[in-house]
């Protein structure tokens, strides 16, 4: 149908013209208005939940290529969360496309109002290397069940992933509204200097700058899903064993900690911390045994180029010196074993930037007070974490820290749930997805009002006499009195 | 000002925000009920200032300006506590005991660029909405409305916390300053161009952006058969081009288009209206400045274009003065097709030839109303598309077929005053709706809150992940709560 040379063009040296091809190509498809009903974007969800089903092994392989990831991990973390976001919008979709009417107020009396959800077009979804698959899908997921073509880039520091994605989304879905492309830093270059409706990328903040100024350049509205150091603060009142479980789940059960949401660091009081050590070794030996680069239920760091950079964290002689457990590396099957630092300078290179790694600082203080005041002073984290029984503390916590998202007592689940909005703000991010939040962050919501021709007011029309500005007023502030003077037409022509 | 001057504004704002004062319900209502004194007590204030700035008549400043604002603020302080509320979300039962909530939060400080036609107007609006969210504030009004810079400058300091609220006056180059710093999000309404400088440097430091620019607002003329109908369908459309601000208005009707029998029915109409409005000129704004004049004399001085006048068409550069000025078909390729008007001209297009969607046409023949839609879609998303019909079908064409920041039907300009409805652009009109609620949540970040207990652990949440764990998560995540018991209960295997 579409042309062949278009097809062609696709994939090989993609550079500005071709990118705009593609662009074009897509423009076509939703000018053509069927991304617009509802069976046209049903069935490519329905698509993706077969796609899903028939491929699992091939993804869980594609997953274990590019991360080593354990069939469980990729089964939990990406290949559950993103069937489960096909189904919800497969259940929702009639809902959320319904216009919502909204009560008018006596200014406009008489009139109604609605809020219309319609697409914004043409989306383009960068995706990211952790979780290759539903980081990618999730967001493909979101833009389909509000109606627009989407293009989508997968990371290429995912390889296995990304040409899988090639080869069989195309073959459970709409080709000429739904594309992928694959390629690196020339290729999302040229993306990115196309005129697109919306941009939701997901990756790190420098990138993320250079997605939103070219962005920019076209006025583009963009969702950036970033990260940050999201700090776990341990109260000395917890249960500590199922503490530790859920944070170490939540660290080293997230592709060895290179997850957004994956705890950073640890925050605890000097007292506590002896404890927390103790029951964080035990909790870890037991989830990977004495020997953890054995174990295969850890992903291997992604490439040469992480594992050099997670390395050199530890060169630092004052932070290497505080390792209390782990350490070991293979560098040559990319693997660190879980590892926890005790009380590392504040202001090392481990405690400045963001770890996503298996590396797990536990800075104490004198006081929890002090904890609060440590998170506070750094950037807005993409999640906080909170262990606790003290309901002050907690609302305190709530009240004063800042970040996308925030768990009392646990870790990373937050994201599982459809009904929470998942997304950063300052540093780690703009915008947020999940739920009807994806379907919302891919629509415009057009307002529509309708009047009809009665109820007019001459006090809105110059010459402005003093009684026609009395009404007015009166109109403006909701007055009754003026509505009625105004529906009867005064003052008289 | 000097950028140490800039710089230091923007510190001294976020050391009143870190303070965490603006964060409490008491001091949001205490700037919000300020504002209200404000608007009551310096409303002559205002009207001068307007009338300095754009020659606006006192009415036409109450109600496209201050009558809006008292609304608004009002809105808000009613609805404050409500927006404030954390509001609970469903969780699993799975996952019980587990509470889940939205709790809205301040971004921070917000850095506000208004524009210079409702200078006061789009100034506040933003104001009361980043007020609402507990947010500090630094307001930059337009250098071209000069008297309600002064007046914002003056009364903001009067009445409201002078720590935590600032107003920054000049030119692009305080504008450039400020876009220097860091904020922590910018809120800009104005020209495409400058939102793309805007963007840019929001950029550098992830600051997230809303930009409410304009486009050329269509109003989509249907025949109407009672004559009362028409005349009330002109004088709303005479209410959205020539009342307010004498076109200089970003959800004016930029052109109006018709079915060709029909135009010298609303020509006279039109003309008619003119009369009644305006026996004599003097409540009429004036052009902003003598630039606008310019560009806006150019926009009718192709002799292509200023043939197809018919009626007013007179300019006094002295006073910046534009007669109300209708044109009939003018060339689809002429600026004053291709640009926002922003002024006090009119163009009625009523011939046009057969279009292909994606390019703009040169020549285009509205054989029925239906086509208008062809027509519009062709062109960059406006503000606001208005239509005057009543036939359903038609409204329902419009409004599945077209898109744009708004669409109101069977009226003009009175959508701003809905507080239920979001306000804002989309594609080429720009990004982020405000109004009522969506002013709060526009300036709020929306954390979601996860509460957990330590009871109930399920162990095949935990690695070592034998196999046998796997098949427990399936029916976790299917949410099959029997299976799962029955598992647990180890009735159930593989």
């Amino acid at each position: 149908m579409e042309n062949a040379a278009e097809e062609e063009a696709v994939g090989e040296g993609f550079d500005g013209a071709r990118a705009a091809v593609l662009v074009a190509g897509l423009r076509r498809g939703f000018a053509s208005g069927r991304t617009r009903s509802y069976d046209w974007r049903a069935a490519q969800l329905k698509g993706i939940v077969r796609m899903i089903d028939d491929k699992e092994a091939e993804i869980m392989a594609a997953l274990h290529d590019d991360l080593a990831k354990p069939h469980m991990e990729s089964y939990l973390h990406e290949i559950s969360l993103a069937k489960a976001a096909c189904t919800f919008a497969l259940k929702e979709m009639k809902r959320w496309m319904k216009p919502e009417k909204v009560p008018t107020s006596i200014t406009t009396f008489p009139s109604s109002a609605e809020i219309v959800s319609e697409p914004l077009g043409v989306v383009l979804v960068i995706s990211a290397w952790n979780y290759p698959f539903l980081l990618s899908i999730d967001p493909v997921i979101g833009a389909i069940a509000a109606g627009n073509a989407v293009a989508l880039k997968p990371s290429e520091v995912a390889p296995a992933t990304s040409s899988l994605f090639a080869t069989i989304l195309p073959k459970y879905t709409d080709n000429s509204c739904v594309k992928v492309v694959e390629g690196s830093i020339p290729e999302t270059t040229a993306l990115l200097e196309q005129k697109w409706d919306k941009i939701f990328y997901t990756g790190n903040g420098k990138v993320g700058r250079i997605v939103m100024t070219a962005a920019a350049k076209h006025l583009t509205p963009v969702a950036l899903e970033l990260g940050g150091k999201c700090p776990v603060l341990v109260d000395s009142n917890v249960n500590v064993k199922v503490a530790t479980k859920r944070i170490a789940v939540g660290k080293w059960g997230c592709n060895n900690g290179q997850a957004c949401v994956a705890p950073d660091y640890i925050l605890t009081t000097k007292s506590f911390a002896p404890t927390l050590v103790d029951a964080m070794k035990k909790t870890l030996e037991k989830f990977y045994g004495k020997d953890p680069l054995e174990s295969p239920d850890l992903s291997r760091i992604v490439n040469a180029k992480h594992f050099r950079h997670l390395t050199s964290l530890l060169d630092d002689e004052k932070v290497s010196g505080t390792i209390v457990y782990g350490g070991q590396q293979d560098e040559k099957h990319l693997k660190i074993a879980p590892t926890l630092l005790l009380d590392v300078p504040h202001d090392s290179l481990i405690m400045k930037e963001e770890i996503f790694g298996p590396l797990l600082p536990i800075i104490t203080f004198n006081e929890v007070e002090d904890c609060l005041d440590f998170i506070n002073s750094k950037a807005k984290p993409l999640a906080a974490y909170l262990f606790t029984k003290d309901k002050r503390l907690e609302e305190r916590f709530v009240k004063t820290v800042s970040a996308g998202g925030m768990l009392i007592n646990d870790t990373a689940l937050h994201l599982a749930n459809p009904h929470l909005p998942f997304g950063g703000v300052g540093e780690s991010g703009i915008g947020a997805y999940h739920g009807k939040f994806s379907f919302d962050s891919f629509s415009h919501k057009k307002a529509v009002l309708s009047r009809g021709f009665g109820g007019e007011a001459p006090a809105r029309y110059p010459p402005y006499t003093p009684q026609k500005q009395k009404i007015l007023r009166g109109l403006i502030n909701g007055s009754i009195m003026a509505l009625l003077l105004a529906i009867l037409g005064w003052p008289r022509d | 000002m000097e950028s140490v001057g800039v710089e230091g504004v923007a510190n001294e704002v976020r050391t009143a925000y870190e303070s965490g004062k603006t964060r409490s319900l008491a001091w949001r209502r205490s700037q919000l009920k300020a504002l209200q004194r404000l608007l009551y007590e310096e409303e002559e204030g205002m009207f001068r200032a307007l009338k300095q700035d754009l020659g606006k008549h006192q009415a036409e400043a109450y109600r496209d300006e201050v009558g809006i604002l008292i609304k608004s603020v009002n809105y808000a302080l009613e609805n404050l506590k409500k927006w404030m509320t954390p509001c609970r979300v469903p969780v699993p039962l799975l996952t019980f005991p587990t509470r889940g909530e939205l709790v809205p939060e301040p971004l921070g400080v917000i850095l506000i660029f208004s524009s210079w036609n409702f200078p006061i107007g789009l100034s506040l609006e933003p104001l009361i909405g980043a007020i609402a969210a507990g947010n500090a504030i630094v307001l930059k009004p337009s250098e071209l409305a000069p008297a309600s810079s002064n007046f914002l400058a003056k009364s903001v300091s009067k009445y409201l916390d002078s720590m935590s609220v600032k107003v920054v006056r000049g030119g692009p180059d305080v504008g450039q300053k400020l876009l220097e710093q860091k904020w922590d999000k910018i809120f800009f309404t104005g020209s495409s161009r400058v939102a793309r400088i805007v963007m840019a440097a929001a950029a550098k430091h992830l600051t997230p952006v809303a930009v409410e620019l304009g486009g050329k607002s269509p109003a989509i003329f249907d025949s109407l058969s009672s004559a009362r109908d028409r005349k009330v369908a002109v004088e709303r459309i005479v209410g959205a081009k020539w009342v307010p601000c004498s076109g200089q208005v970003c959800i004016g009707v930029d052109y109006v288009l018709v079915e060709e029998q029909f135009a010298p029915i609303l020509i006279d109409q039109l003309k008619a209206t003119l009369e009644k409005f305006y026996p004599r000129f003097d409540c009429l704004s004036r052009i902003i400045n003598g630039q606008h004049f310019q560009r806006l004399s150019n926009l009718i001085k192709d002799p292509s274009v200023a043939a197809t006048i018919i009626h007013g068409g007179s300019l006094d550069s002295e006073t910046l003065f534009i007669e109300p000025t209708i044109l009939l078909d003018p060339p689809l390729d002429a600026e004053i097709m291709n640009e926002e008007i922003f002024g006090p001209l009119l163009p009625i297009i009523t011939v046009i030839v057969h279009v292909q969607v994606l390019t703009l046409p040169s020549r285009f023949q509205l054989k029925k109303i239906e086509d208008s839609i062809e027509f519009i879609r062709a062109r960059p998303k406006p503000l606001v598309i208005y239509a005057f019909t009543k036939d359903e079908k038609l409204r329902s064409r419009i409004t599945a077929e077209t898109s744009s920041g708004s669409l109101t039907f069977n009226d003009t300009m009175i959508q701003f005053a809905c507080d239920e409805l979001p306000f804002g652009g989309v594609g080429g009109s720009g990004f982020g709706q405000y109004h009522g609620k969506f002013s709060f949540d526009m300036f709020s970040h929306t954390k979601a809150v996860l509460r957990r207990s330590f009871l109930l652990e399920f162990t095949f949440r935990y690695p070592p992940w034998d196999a046998w764990k796997l098949p427990f998560m399936r029916s976790v995540y299917h949410f099959d709560y029997v299976t799962l018991l029955l598992r647990v209960l180890g009735l159930k295997r593989g």
